[in-house]
């Protein structure tokens, strides 16, 4: 698809640590984190002024959907926008706690896995074409999943086989499965719950769940960018090498583990390439495919680049290369730094720390801000772009109606719900529109909905 | 509270979250890291243990 949607669902890790000793459960944290949003919108899942979704799921996690973007620089940004909505709450909460003699921090961290082991994840969706064959997709596709961690791992502290390693993804020791409909007993890949949030008939979601979550904006756009031109060249139809893994799973996870790349990664045809090699295999049909079709939007030459430049680095392992841009490179250089400075083994609790509160999304005490402040850690966006995405819509989907309609009733203080394909006016007359099409910026329908809400009822 | 949203913040403050990306050029000096390492221990909770363990959630998907 030369245009396609794309969403980033975010489960967020919530830890209030108290001054005085009064310890609230995760459960009372979330409840006083979301008390301003159950407040605004009677529910603690609401849809946002700018199209996105706020909500409390599985497990207490504050979760933030992105509205519907169809640009990568507009999805990073309403990404980095669902952190400012959850710190203006955390920041309410705590004023709140302390009214109530509750004196503490509340911190929130983008990362997917806690001190007792427990997972939570980043979800992304892309929409693809129904006539594309599922499961040749998932055959191709996975494949790439798999290595991908190379790129945007977030890098994580694990045990192996007790010594604590540094390894390349936090999510790779979570996944069970390949493709299945499971997400939370049996976290799979790709997870085919099809639900298109768009004409079935057309349109089919796929939902990415093995991603860790990205802090940095240079890691998101890769691993966005990259994905989307796989699945172009998937859905081009094009014939390429048959790249099956004979146990994904597996493969996964000693692929994270193994820091250098050089994992071999078995395949049904019996080849035994290592994990960098397969990366490499697929760079190259990209670049052949783009060579050939040309590029879709103004950041592939970027995303191309940044993807050749981390296979050179794993494989010299000279970092430095990437140091600034790659998630799972900027904290292995603080962690390793700062290990040696203060003599420090990777299973102290110190370092732990530091791979914890890399992750907090707290502008001034975040480790990943810290080293962003001072030009260790790149953007790619202008902070105006976040600032505009927590007020407006991307302007070129259907966000743009959901936005408009939200807008609408809030102003003239009507009954309305909405859902990510369903507009419902509730009063008088009241009427409830279908916005199949996730490409169209306006819906006379809802605007006649509209309409009716500034009459008297 | 307003009606338009539910922010404390928006509306009388600008953006303080994202703060001037200022370039400093820390790296390869002595200097430069330990002043880094020090900003970093002023951030950090001072219990790493009970701060580490304190983290526990219910898995989510």
């Amino acid at each position: 698809m030369d245009r396609r949607i794309f969403g980033l669902e975010t489960e967020f890790g919530l830890n209030y640590v108290p001054s005085d000793g009064r310890r609230l459960t995760p459960e009372d944290a979330a409840r006083h984190l979301f008390r301003p949003v159950v407040a605004w919108g009677r529910s603690s899942n609401v849809f946002l002024n700018n199209g996105s979704r706020l909500y409390l799921d599985v497990g207490s996690h504050p979760e933030y959907a992105t509205a519907e973007c169809d640009q990568l620089l507009q999805l990073i940004a309403h990404d980095r926008a669902g952190e400012t909505v959850m710190l203006d709450l955390v920041e309410q909460a705590e004023e709140q706690l302390l009214e109530e003699g509750h004196e503490g921090r509340l911190f929130l961290f983008k990362n997917n896995v806690d001190s007792a082991g427990n997972s939570y994840g980043c979800h992304e969706n892309y929409l693809i074409p129904r006539k594309v064959e599922f499961k040749r997709l998932a055959d191709m596709l996975i494949p790439f999943l798999v290595t991908r961690q190379l790129l945007c791992g977030a890098g994580h502290l694990v045990q192996v086989e007790d010594e604590t390693k540094f390894v390349f993804s936090q999510r790779a020791d979570h996944m069970w499965e390949g493709v299945s409909s499971a997400t939370t007993r049996s976290r799979p890949i790709i997870n085919t719950r099809d639900e298109p949030h768009a004409d079935a008939e057309y349109h089919r979601r796929l939902h990415v769940i093995v991603g860790d979550s990205s802090m940095s904006e240079t890691t998101q756009l890769l691993k966005i960018g990259a994905t989307d031109l796989v699945l172009r060249l998937i859905e081009s139809g094009e014939i390429y090498h048959d790249l099956r893994l004979e146990n994904p799973i597996r493969s996964i996870r000693s692929i994270s583990h193994e820091f250098t790349g050089q994992t071999v990664v078995r395949l049904m045809s019996g080849d035994e390439p290592t994990a960098l090699q397969l990366q490499w295999k697929i760079l190259e049909l990209v670049k052949g495919f783009v060579a050939r079709h040309g590029a879709h939007h103004d950041q592939v030459d970027r995303v191309l680049e940044l993807w050749e430049r981390v296979l050179v680095a794993v494989e010299s392992q000279n970092f430095s290369l990437i140091d600034k841009d790659i998630d799972w490179a900027i904290k292995h250089k603080l962690i390793t730094g700062y290990a040696a400075k203060n003599n420090l083994s990777l299973d102290s609790h110190r370092i732990a720390q530091l791979n914890l509160t890399y992750h907090d999304i707290d502008p001034t005490r975040g480790l990943f801000h810290l080293l962003r402040r001072r030009g260790l850690a790149s953007s790619v966006l202008d902070p105006q772009a976040i600032a505009d995405a927590v007020e407006n819509p991307p302007a070129t989907t259907r966000a743009a109606v959901r936005s408009k309609f939200i807008r609408a009733a809030r102003e003239t203080g009507r009954r309305y719900s909405t859902d990510w394909v369903h507009m419902k006016y509730e009063e008088g007359e009241g009427g409830v529109v279908l916005c199949k099409d996730p490409f169209a910026t306006t819906n006379s329908a809802v605007d006649e909905l509209i309409e009716m809400m500034r009459r008297p009822v | 509270m307003t009606q338009e949203n539910f922010s404390a913040r928006r509306e009388n403050q600008a953006q303080p979250v994202e703060t001037e990306q200022v370039q400093v050029n820390t790296t390869g000096t002595s200097a430069g890291v330990d002043d880094l390492l020090d900003e970093i221990d002023s951030v950090l909770e001072s219990n790493a243990e009970e701060f580490v363990r304190g983290f526990i959630q219910k898995g989510g998907q």
